[in-house]
């Protein structure tokens, strides 16, 4: 026979302990008394069992399992592990699986049983904030457990108060947490006064007696989910009683009143006016786009469109770059140089013309001091259409030229990809800024002669615009949309 | 927190607790580090239930009672005389993070009376998740109501900062919302839920964080002439067409200063019981709208008990059914048996021909199943045809049993 002692409480590392040597030796389960808790033997741990057995390998959720089962209060714990260590090392590896077999299933109960307790802690225990007298805010809470929970349970608190210094107290252990190390201690005493002077918990009282609908009491329910034994460390428990005698004089209160009139004047005013919330100018709808957020993450700022309204083209690119990032003000790069460039070559003012961006802010990967352009996915340019077509709507262009894929796209709602299979998403993915074709045409990939060619074709495409026509002859990533209100959804054509 | 806030939080959660979602699950585990606040767990916590069984788990409040619409339904329509509060950004963020250290909510569900304009009332709304989340690190579970009247581009900033947006459809049918709500507009909801589910879904394939817990809604039962079959059929387009997780069901309540429109009468719990029961049935269990409502009789579920055994009841020539090899799919259909049990009972017959008692230790609704079970040391004979086998099964009536 083996005696192994353990510790109070939820012993794993004894039970490891003593595990790996009784499988060492081969022991059966039933040839081992467990002692939990009782003053040690005399001799400290069973002398005949190795010391340093090697580990026992087990399958995983069998592992999981013990964690949790050595947490129980059931005395039995140990041995009932111990029956199934020894059996899942005889072959019978996937016995979990096994959901019938009783030791399986009286273990599954244990296991639960630890598992609710562990979300009753993290569900129902309330902090306290302590005032220190030099003013740090500290947190203390008392609870009490069913089973031996509390190391497991600081993973959870941990998480999610790191930023807080807080203890908590129950009667088999505590824990304490300084927003850098955790400190697990000994049993604890409840407490004194620790809701004295907190407002907060005054106010999640009243809180509590307000969400409750007296029209749909129903104690049982609640009972079944927050035992009664939970209710003396629940600073609003104690407005229950109240609560559900009050509740049907209540909901009879409320059924005999009558429908009173509206005492209140006639709102039709603000009512009307209230449907008139949709910014009304170009100026407006920019100071939106300037206050939100980016829907893409990274940028300094958004970079909303220029040029007058009314202009006759609207040229639509990707979204801002690098530099326009920092200057708030869109096409003033490297590409918007070029673009510059092509449009006079092609007849257009680049003041005549309305530019603006798919995508109002600048999105990127950061490697060492550069920021690398990154294109919008179609979600992001979608998040971002509905401020385009507005915008479009103000300056009402006769012509929207697009520049690459992501533009279209936003204007379309469908991607357009170029004849020879490149995808023709436009701006900064392509070579060096400095050579001539890397601007709006897509041609990144092709090789120098081509960037040569894809400029003038864009020249070309352009003047084109500046004509007035749009259809045929177009280059692959050049799109042009004519422009009406009605056209402003899906409806558009692309060339 | 001053007696003002106090009040005003008194106010504001009443008038907010008409709303049936209060789920905090579905987020992606998240926690704010050192200098954040707050963990989100998958699951989601319930930290405390009211003695009307329900659960606490999100500070669950409106930015502002005050309201230009007027929906019969609601407590907070512009008709109505209750008492009015409005809450500061800045206020919603203190409560929430006060609340949140002292371990009572797992974060925040915030809805609006519309003032001054659906934009308006929107921007509210999203700054204070944006507050929440960018000023205070804040990473617990936000829960947004979204207001179908604003501009789309808002909608699209407060998906950036929530777990979770809904908008209440509270009518099933676009005639009864005419009535009931007059400014709003089913199709407009719709368009709304459409927009925010494609962005969801583009979100999630573009690994990018836009409302990660999805969306929900909700439906008034009982406020109108809808039937179950009905609130169903939408239930089921609502998941299919706009893939939202979840479809709450809310009796109608008798609320104080209640509009003439509606009728004051007891709320029908036990309806809206059994229509979280058919939703189930609807999501996990492979029935469709079409054979629920067959368990009942002219488009109203059964009442005196579950739907899934009034349709077994009704369609008794496919039981018993066996135990040790039925597949899943007619063993989901087993009253008693839900699909936890269902699962055990597949995995454990590999090891194993069951019996009766290893059943019992797999599930809790043995009593009710056995009439539609064989097992190897069992067969219900001629239990499964007996007239009075209703009568057998019907308990006491119990709220919220599972099946
Ligand atoms: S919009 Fe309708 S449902 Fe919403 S608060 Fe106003 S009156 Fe109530």
């Amino acid at each position: 026979m083996h005696r192994v002692d353990l510790k109070d409480g939820a012993d794993l590392d004894g039970f490891r302990r003593a595990l790996r040597g009784l499988v060492a030796l081969g022991v059966e389960p039933g040839e081992v008394v467990w002692s939990v808790g009782a003053t040690p033997s005399l001799f400290g741990d069973d002398a005949t069992l190795p010391a340093d057995a090697p580990p026992v390998s087990l399958p995983r959720p069998v592992g999981a399992l013990i964690e949790n089962v050595v947490c129980h209060r059931d005395p039995e714990r140990y041995a009932l592990l111990h029956r199934l260590v020894w059996r899942v090392l005889r072959g019978e590896r996937d016995m979990l699986d096994h959901h019938a077999d009783p030791l399986v299933h009286r273990l599954a109960l244990l296991d639960k049983a630890v598992r609710r307790d562990l979300h009753k802690m993290h569900a129902f225990l309330r902090f306290h904030e302590v005032r220190d007298p030099d003013g740090t805010e500290r947190y203390v809470a008392w609870f009490e457990p069913d089973h031996f929970i509390v190391e497991a349970t600081a993973p959870f608190f941990v998480e999610r108060f790191e930023s807080l210094v807080w203890t908590i107290l129950t009667p088999v252990g505590s824990l304490h947490w300084d927003r850098r190390s955790l400190t697990v201690g000994p049993a604890a005493l409840r407490p004194e006064g620790l809701d004295r002077d907190d407002r907060f918990a005054e106010g999640w009282q009243r809180y509590y007696e307000s969400t409750f609908n007296p029209a749909r009491v129903n104690p049982t329910a609640m009972r079944a989910e927050m035992p009664r034994k939970y209710w003396a460390n629940l600073p609003e428990a104690a407005a229950i009683p109240a609560m559900i005698r009050s509740a049907p004089a209540r909901v009879q209160a409320m059924i005999e009143a009558e429908a009173a009139a509206p005492r209140r004047r006639n709102p039709d005013k603000a009512v009307a006016a209230m449907a008139r919330q949709e910014p009304v100018t170009l100026a407006e709808l920019n100071r939106i786009i300037l206050a939100a957020d980016p829907l893409v993450p990274g940028a300094t700022q958004a970079v909303p469109g220029e040029g007058p309204e009314g202009a006759a083209i609207a040229i639509v690119g990707e979204q801002p770059g690098d530099q326009e990032d920092l200057e708030g003000r869109p096409f003033v790069g490297p590409a918007g140089q070029l673009l510059t460039r092509a449009l006079e070559e092609a007849g257009i003012e680049r003041s005549a013309a309305y530019l603006t961006n798919a995508v109002k802010h600048f999105k990127f990967v950061a490697r060492g001091k550069r920021r690398l352009h990154q294109s919008p996915t179609a979600g992001e340019v979608k998040h971002y259409r509905w401020w385009l077509m507005k915008e479009l709507s103000f300056v009402r262009p006769r012509l929207v030229v697009t520049l690459g894929a992501t533009a279209a796209l936003a204007l379309t709602g469908r991607s357009v990809v170029g004849p020879a299979g490149t995808r023709a998403d436009g701006v900064r993915r392509l070579g060096k800024a400095s050579s001539p074709s890397t601007r709006p045409t897509c041609c990144a990939c092709r090789p120098a002669r081509g960037r040569k060619q894809a400029y003038r074709d864009f020249v070309a495409d352009l003047r084109r615009a500046r004509e007035g026509g749009g259809r045929g002859g177009l280059t692959a990533s050049t799109g042009m949309i004519e422009y009406s209100m009605r056209s402003s959804h899906d409806r558009d054509r692309t060339s | 927190m001053d007696d003002a806030l106090l009040d005003k939080l008194e106010i504001l959660a009443d008038a907010a607790k008409y709303d049936a979602s209060c789920a905090s699950s579905g987020a992606k585990r998240r926690t704010g580090g050192p200098d954040g606040i707050g963990s989100t767990t998958g699951a989601g916590i319930c930290h405390a239930y009211t003695p009307d069984g329900r659960c606490v788990s999100l500070l669950k409040i409106l930015l502002t009672n005050y309201c230009l619409f007027d929906c019969a339904y609601c407590i907070n329509r512009r008709s109505s005389n209750v008492r009015r509060a409005r809450f500061s950004v800045d206020e919603v963020v203190r409560l929430t993070l006060g609340f949140y250290k002292r371990n009572c909510i797992e974060g925040l569900f915030l809805s609006s009376g519309i003032i001054r304009s659906p934009d308006h009332t929107m921007e509210q709304l999203m700054l204070v998740a944006r507050t929440l989340r960018r000023d205070h690190g804040f990473a617990g579970y936000i829960h947004l109501k979204t207001i179908p009247e604003a501009s789309p581009w808002l909608i699209e900033q407060a998906g950036l900062w929530a777990d979770r947006l809904s908008i209440n459809l509270e009518l099933a049918s676009d005639r009864s919302l005419k009535e009931f709500a007059p400014e709003k507009d089913g199709t407009a909801i719709k368009a709304v839920m459409g927009q925010v589910g494609e962005r969801i879904t583009e979100a999630k394939e573009e690994k990018r964080r836009f409302s990660p817990a999805g969306q929900s809604t909700q439906m008034i039962v009982g406020a109108d002439a809808s039937t179950d079959l009905s609130v169903l059929e939408t239930s089921d387009t609502l998941y299919r067409r706009y893939g939202l997780r979840r479809v709450y069901y809310s009796a109608f309540s008798p609320i104080p200063e209640a509009s003439s429109a509606l009728p004051a009468k007891p709320p029908p719990l036990q309806r809206e019981n059994r229509l979280y029961q058919a939703d189930w049935l609807l999501r996990y269990y492979g029935f469709t709208v079409e054979e629920i409502a067959a368990g009942g009789e002219g488009g109203m579920l059964d009442l005196g008990i579950d739907p899934k055994l009034a349709w077994a009841l009704k369609n008794r020539e496919r039981f018993p059914v066996d135990v040790n090899s039925a597949d899943r799919e007619m063993l989901l259909r087993v009253p008693g048996l839900g699909a936890r049990a269902v699962d055990k009972i597949v995995e454990a017959r590999r090891h194993t021909t069951l019996r009766l008692e290893d059943v019992a230790r797999l599930s809790s609704g043995l009593k009710r199943a056995r009439a539609f079970l064989i097992a190897a040391d069992h067969h219900p004979g001629g239990l499964t045809d007996r007239a009075d086998l209703r009568q057998r099964l019907v308990a006491p009536p119990k709220q919220l049993s599972l099946f």
